[in-house]
């Protein structure tokens, strides 16, 4: 089961949970993405040990796709 | 002058686009400022020293008078490393709220040993190709060849999130585009691994160690 998660005050929340085969769960969890992005969240994808990518379209494929908020200079 | 060049995730930062007038942050930029660095810190130490070994040479009485100017040679820098130090030390209103939850979240990104100093230290060790980074809540230390430190604030800008919350997305972005990461955060300081470390809260002291060990 692939997961989208959002990072927010309560640690995290899990926003949607879909399936390669749910094609109704995945399309929720794009609705979900693509809402996420409007509101200034990053997508980011976990890939392995160290390494992450930035995705702009929810990957169906994935296991777990965490939107984070942007960082800045402090 | 947007940085392009994408390594490790093989993605390009998107913060990237708020810092558009910055070099890219990679090795050469940093062995340049770590040299510039030092040269600062020479220019204000050395006339300090010259001046309490001119004074103490003319007029031995004077001796108090070197000593003071001694204690600024060293003082100083270590002003400086305090301000280094500091970008990983906790700052400003923390939400708790979520905590245990965000810190389970943020094992989940660290491998077993990684996860252990985390819980212990609140520091984050990453192993990058700039070097050793260590993430804290609000900044992040970057440990190049064991001796040389580079201090970089940076955060997330939800002020609500929970402190693991703070490490994960500093993590995160570390790992989407390292360069860039360093890029994106403010450079506060470079310099000697053992100064920083001194000014380091003890509990923080061993992740600086564990990434100075795996920096070797």
């Amino acid at each position: 089961m692939a997961r989208l998660v959002r990072m927010d005050g309560s640690g995290h929340t899990t926003l949607a949970e879909w399936t390669a085969r749910d094609d109704a769960a995945f399309e929720a969890a794009v609705e979900e993405f693509r809402g996420h992005l409007e509101l200034g969240y990053i997508g980011t994808l976990p890939d392995g040990p160290g390494r992450a990518t930035h995705v702009r379209e929810l990957p169906r494929e994935a296991g777990l796709v965490v939107m984070r908020r942007p960082i800045a200079g402090g | 002058m947007e940085a392009a060049a994408p390594d490790r995730g093989g993605t390009v930062l998107p913060e990237l686009s708020s810092v558009p007038w910055r070099a890219r942050t990679d090795k050469r930029w940093l062995r340049r400022w770590g040299r510039i660095w030092l040269a600062w810190t020479t220019l204000y130490t050395v006339p300090f020293i010259a001046a309490g070994v001119l004074i103490v040479a003319l007029e031995p009485l004077a001796a108090p008078v070197t000593l003071a100017a001694f204690a600024h040679a060293w003082i100083i820098p270590e002003l400086y490393a305090y301000r280094g130090a500091s970008v990983v030390r906790p700052k400003g209103a923390r939400s708790e709220g979520g905590e245990a939850n965000a810190q389970g979240f943020l094992g989940d990104l660290l491998r077993h040993e990684e996860r252990e100093l985390q819980r212990r230290t609140g520091l984050a060790l990453e192993r990058g190709e700039l070097g050793v980074w260590v993430v804290g809540e609000a900044g992040a230390l970057l440990v190049m060849g064991r001796r040389r430190v580079h201090c970089f604030c940076v955060r997330a800008s939800d002020p609500e999130l929970p402190p693991s919350d703070r490490v994960a997305h500093l993590l995160l972005a570390l790992r989407e585009d390292e360069e860039g990461f360093a890029t994106v955060a403010n450079h506060a300081f470079a310099g000697a691994a053992w100064r920083v470390r001194r000014r380091l809260p003890r509990g923080m002291r061993p992740a600086l160690d564990a990434a100075r060990q795996a920096a070797r």
